[in-house]
């Protein structure tokens, strides 16, 4: 019997620390499942995964988090749903694919990281444009990446798993040059 | 010669720099032009053309004269504005565009040629002959006439991008600019108030005017300190914003102050792309010269630069000053100069009724004629009543009244209008969507004017946004009229300068007028006035003004020439920012990436994938060597291919099958579950997208596969079909190409070793050529696909990419038990050759399904993208190139791609072109070269002779034309 160990996408490269900044790789997500609604059937969707997870398909641009489960709004009539997987029931709804590996997920967080993130990403950060829990699909140093943020000091970066050594030069990148100008 | 006095640099802080290689030493605040002018220093360049002398001629970025060289070797920095560079310890600078040095120019010989070099010389004498002017003139001209010069190594500095988002922008930071954020900041909004300087106040630093019985650099300083605090707002100074763009957008150009710009990691400049929902242009005025004959002696500079020099870097140019001046200005300069300590030997006002009560030579009503001196000022004439006086001086101070800075209000396009008030253009207000004008850059003159300028202009703004109405307390200042004459030029024998930067003086202007270069667009490009760095900062409303006089018009109805972004130079290294190295493109790996590398596998990139070329063994010295081991390894045992960089798009949903069929050339639906089908993607016009299979692997669920290359058009060709032609069907889809890591196992040996590895029967029967389905390894899910792109047995094993890189460690180890390893893209290429499988080396994109004979695949019982066009008679022409296979003949035995195709006995000419060859590779297992091209009426010519001719290398192949099949025709290798 075969066994395949898995590995992550940056793999032990993380956390790395820059001033205050620090940036890990988050792991241990659980599943995560593109959840693409038929046409007309986000609100059955919705209902189901309230019903079954315990959140609702996020509006644009918004996070919903949950106990065991959170749904990330991830583009036009897409949401990924992660922790949990899909209620089969969902599947009559809407289209169901498993992501979980797909995407590398970090961590952004500390004094000067929106700055940092000002270098990389064409967003407006403020925290009232911006609060907690809103989200963006956008481009993060020339790659098409999710941003969120999960609280008022931490950033959440999804990117393709395949840029994910980019996305950590990168960020490093700006991490140094927003240390070095203190 | 600096002055006794604060002003506002730091006495206790020597800095030491270096110019032309001397050491000299000035004081911290001070900026390479007070610290060159502190040490004496008059000629600080050579001009564009005539290569006079020039010394420093204003205070900011409007500079004309001089600009140097900083530092020497890679990121050496030409053309910056000595008045914008920060002094800082071990500073390096260098004067341009003078040989062997600024002092003694053997290029001011052009001088002399003057007469024969006025505007347009070039225009009319070079035009013969006509080889002469790329090989000789140009080059000649090019050397003789110019800026500073990069180095051609790459530049070791960093610089930066970002953006910033606010409510408010307020652009310059004097009077009306603070005024304005202070008034936002209180109400809560997010504000950016940049400036270009290194300390916010504007004229206040340079002028001796109080605000709030205070000196006004002071007050400016405690509303920095007070602005600094608040959390809404950001302080950008050393930012000069340089653009105004659509929807809000600005473009800034922030330069890092020298001593954080040496820590490691830190940037040189950060270009900055600041969104604004409104902004206040409160850029202020740039003082303007007047023209008279020798007004560019080194020593002669604008009268608000000088004191500028006086109040706040504490320097003097000269030791007897003169200044001339058409308003005010005259009086204050003089009154700044002698509170200093400083003599003025005389005070010119060109206004007859003016009065002074300065106590020293005044002349009302007269004017400076001419000015003596190569190297330095030594003399200048007074013509007064029609009597002409000369008078001893070593620095003329001017002025010809101030013009709103009004650049940024044009760059959409609005056009500022004439205010006869002050004799100047003044902005249009909603030139710019959402920008308001304030201060000086409005023509408003008076510190009292600008104060409450700011504000309103701030209270306007806010409340179109909804902030609640700040109610903010006007300081007391300055309130005094603005009286000015206008007079744009001096008459009188010699050379009058306009535009300083560009060697462009009253004459070559009214030449052009003569000439009929009347309009102020062509005058502007005839003599090269306002061009380059200068952009009309300068000379444009002078040279206008003497434009409309030439031609008879008004100076309203001449008009100004167009304003262009950017508003001082910046470096295409900010702009381009990020993109050296390995931020020149994201590198894309597959889970196999570490394990290649280790391998010694030399990478080629594919879009932004990094894939193997081939994986060299010991003793092999040459590509080739590995090549073919690896292609005899897949044909005679098996091989290891990452194929993970394929695109693969999930496709779900109860119409899934009815959008593919509408999106590929062939019926899709009718694919029973657990199969594959090969298929053609057409673009709208009929030519061909792409090409690869279609997996159904449930009743409503099917993978798409795509090219490497195409994954992303592809991607959004569906979405594109989707949204614009089949909204209504309920069919979803997204990419999963990262979600799998994907491994060709392909060769003769390739069953044994997946039967072993996932404990399942893979005979022709269990599993048939194009069978796909879910599989498990260990506990891992996994997809398996019989499909091949080598010709042999073959399948694609799938597993989530975090296992990826596991199975690709176990496939090489069982290969290796099995005589076989991993094979790159080199011998993929060979195979795929072999068996005439196209890659978008032959969908370039010009081909139809008829070019590469699949036009059966465009099914007649269905519509699809492309149909309708791909089967017009012109794209089913049997005269059109079709591909065919070659194979060499002669005794040269060698193909090339890209080479062109001809008749074995026609000229080889373009119009006897035949066709071309787009793949070729060596086939170690026919012994020779093979490819694949594009022939006319290539189908039917198999078994003929062409010509190939590549040029480049001169080398020309007799070939037969085949069947692109040429490695087991029949295809029983590959379906058993």
């Amino acid at each position: 019997m075969v066994k395949l160990e898995p590995t992550t996408p940056l793999q032990g490269a993380t956390p790395v620390e820059v001033g205050a900044m620090v940036v890990h790789e988050v792991v241990g997500l659980g599943p995560i499942t593109s959840v693409a609604p038929y046409p007309g059937r986000q609100k059955a969707v919705s209902d189901l995964l309230k019903k079954a997870h315990g959140i609702t398909f996020p509006e644009p641009n918004k996070f919903v988090p949950g106990k065991k489960a959170s749904c990330l709004w991830f583009g036009r009539e897409m949401a990924l749903l992660i922790g949990e997987k899909p209620d089969p029931a969902l599947a009559k709804e809407a289209a169901l694919t498993d992501q979980s590996d797909a995407w590398a997920v970090l961590s952004f967080r500390g004094e000067g990281i929106e700055d940092a993130l000002a270098r990389l990403a064409p967003i407006d950060t403020r925290l009232a444009r911006f609060p907690v829990n809103s989200t963006a699909r956008t481009e993060f140093a020339h790659m098409m990446s999710s941003i969120t943020r999960i609280s008022e000091t931490e950033f959440r970066l999804m990117i393709f798993r395949a840029f994910a050594r980019t996305a950590l030069h990168e960020i490093t990148d700006a991490m140094e040059g927003v240390a070095a100008l203190g | 010669m600096r002055l006794e006095g604060a002003g506002l640099i730091d006495r206790s802080r020597r800095i030491g720099f270096s110019y032309d290689g001397r050491r000299y030493l000035g004081y911290a605040g001070d900026t390479l032009a007070s610290a060159l002018l502190a040490n004496d220093i008059k000629v600080v360049a050579r001009s564009f053309k005539y290569h006079r002398p020039r010394g420093i001629f204003s205070a900011g970025s409007e500079e004309p004269n001089a600009l140097v060289t900083l530092g020497r070797g890679p990121g050496q920095e030409p053309n910056a504005r000595a008045t914008m560079v920060e002094l800082a310890e071990g500073l390096e600078a260098h004067s341009q565009n003078c040989w062997p040095s600024v002092d003694f120019d053997l290029m001011s010989v052009n001088d002399l040629f003057a007469p024969f070099l006025g505007a347009g010389f070039y225009y009319k004498t070079f035009m013969w002959p006509k080889a002469f002017w790329e090989k000789i003139y140009e080059p000649v001209i090019r050397r003789a006439a110019g800026l500073g010069a990069l180095s051609p190594e790459a530049a070791r500095h960093k610089y930066d991008k970002a953006y910033a988002f606010c409510d408010l922008l307020i652009i310059g930071s004097g009077p009306a600019g603070l005024m304005a954020a202070l008034t936002a900041a209180e109400t809560g909004a997010d504000v950016i108030l940049a400036d270009e300087d290194t300390r916010v106040g504007g004229r206040l630093n340079a002028e001796r005017d109080e605000v709030e019985d205070q000196q006004g650099s002071l007050w400016a300083e405690m509303l920095f300190k007070r602005l600094s605090e608040m959390s809404n707002v950001r302080v950008m100074t050393r930012t000069a914003v340089v653009g105004a763009y659509d929807q809000g957008t600005y473009g800034a150009l922030e330069r890092v102050a020298p001593e954080v710009a040496v820590r490691s990691g830190a940037p040189k400049a950060t270009f900055w792309r600041i969104v604004a929902k409104r902004s206040v242009l409160a850029a202020g005025a740039i003082e303007r010269p007047i023209a008279f004959p020798n007004n560019d002696r080194p020593g002669i500079m604008m009268a608000g630069a000088l004191r500028a020099y006086v109040n706040r870097w504490r320097v003097c140019p000269g030791q007897r000053v003169a200044v001339f001046a058409n308003s005010d200005a005259g009086h204050r300069t003089v009154a700044d100069l002698q509170a200093a300590g400083v003599h003025v030997a005389a005070l010119i006002d060109a206004r007859p009724e003016a009065e002074c009560t300065l106590g020293l030579p005044f002349y009302p009503g007269a004017q400076v004629s001419n000015a003596e001196g190569r190297r330095a000022l030594e003399a200048i004439t007074i013509e007064q009543d029609g009597e002409t006086e000369k008078i001893q001086t070593d620095c003329l101070a001017i002025s010809g009244g101030w013009n709103p800075s009004v650049h940024l209000s044009c760059h959409m396009g609005g056009r500022p209008v004439w205010d006869e008030r002050i004799a100047a253009f003044v902005p249009v207000e909603g030139a710019i969507p959402g920008m308001t004008v304030a201060g000086a850059a409005k023509g408003i003159f008076s510190t009292a004017g600008c104060l409450q300028s700011g504000v309103e202009a701030a209270q306007a703004v806010l409340g179109d946004l909804g902030f609640k109405h700040a109610k903010v307390k006007l300081p007391k200042a300055e309130d005094g009229a603005y009286e000015i004459t206008p007079l744009w030029s001096v008459p009188g024998k010699g050379r009058a300068w306009l535009d300083f930067q560009n060697d462009v003086t009253v004459k070559d202007v009214k030449q052009a007028a003569t000439e009929n270069f009347r309009s102020v667009e062509h005058m502007k490009r005839y003599t090269t006035q306002g061009m380059a760095p200068d952009q009309g900062k300068n000379s444009n409303i002078a040279a206008l003004a003497v434009l409309a006089d030439a031609t008879g018009q008004g100076i309203p109805e001449t008009g100004t020439t167009t304003y262009r972004p950017p508003f001082i130079p910046v470096p295409i290294a900010a702009l381009g920012a990020g993109g050296q190295g390995k931020s020149f493109a994201p590198e894309r790996f597959t889970t196999s990436h570490d394990r290649t590398i280790a391998l010694g596998a030399p990478m080629i990139e594919a879009g932004l994938w990094y894939r193997p070329s081939y994986f060299p063994q010991a003793g092999e010295s040459h590509w080739r060597q590995s090549c073919d081991r690896e292609v005899r390894m897949v044909r005679e045992t098996v091989g290891i291919c990452d194929v993970s960089t394929l695109g693969k798009i999930d496709v779900q949903g109860p119409d899934a099958g009815a959008f593919l069929d509408f999106v590929y050339t062939g019926m899709m639906s009718t694919l029973q579950e657990g199969r594959v089908k090969y298929g053609l993607m057409l673009r709208e016009d009929g030519h061909v997208m792409d090409d690869g299979t279609c997996a159904r692997l449930g009743p409503e669920h099917f993978l798409v596969t795509t090219t490497t290359a195409a994954a992303g058009q592809v991607m959004r060709h569906l979405d594109f079909v989707q949204q614009a032609f089949c909204a209504k069907m309920a069919v979803r889809f997204t990419s999963v190409t990262e979600q799998w890591a994907q491994f060709a196992v392909a060769g003769p040996k390739s069953r044994v070793l997946l039967e072993d590895l996932l404990d399942q029967k893979l005979g022709d029967d269990d599993w048939p050529f194009m069978a796909c389905g879910d599989m498990t390894i260990g506990d891992v899910n996994a997809r398996l696909f019989r499909i091949s792109f080598s010709g042999e047995l073959a399948y694609e094993l799938a597993v989530p990419a975090r296992y990826g890189s596991a199975l690709f460690d176990v496939l090489l180890s069982r290969a290796e038990a099995l005589e076989g390893g991993p094979y790159g893209m080199e011998a993929l290429n060979v195979m795929r050759i072999e068996k005439g499988f196209i890659t978008h080396a032959e969908i370039h994109g010009r081909v139809t399904a008829f070019d590469i004979g699949m036009q059966g695949m465009m099914s007649r019982k269905k519509d699809f993208i492309g149909k309708t066009m791909a089967t017009r008679p012109g794209l089913m022409d049997e005269a059109r190139e079709q591909m065919v296979g070659l194979k060499p003949i002669g005794t040269v035995k060698q193909l090339i791609s890209g080479a062109h195709l001809f008749n074995p006995d026609a000229e080889v000419q373009s119009e006897h072109d035949q066709g071309y060859i787009t793949s070729v590779g060596f086939s170690p297992e026919l012994g020779h070269m093979i490819g694949l091209g594009f022939l006319k009426h290539g189908r039917a010519r198999h078994g003929e002779q062409v010509r190939m001719v590549e040029h480049l290398n001169g080398v020309s192949t007799l070939c037969e034309v085949v069947d692109p099949i040429q490695f087991d025709i029949t295809g029983g290798r590959m379906r058993g």
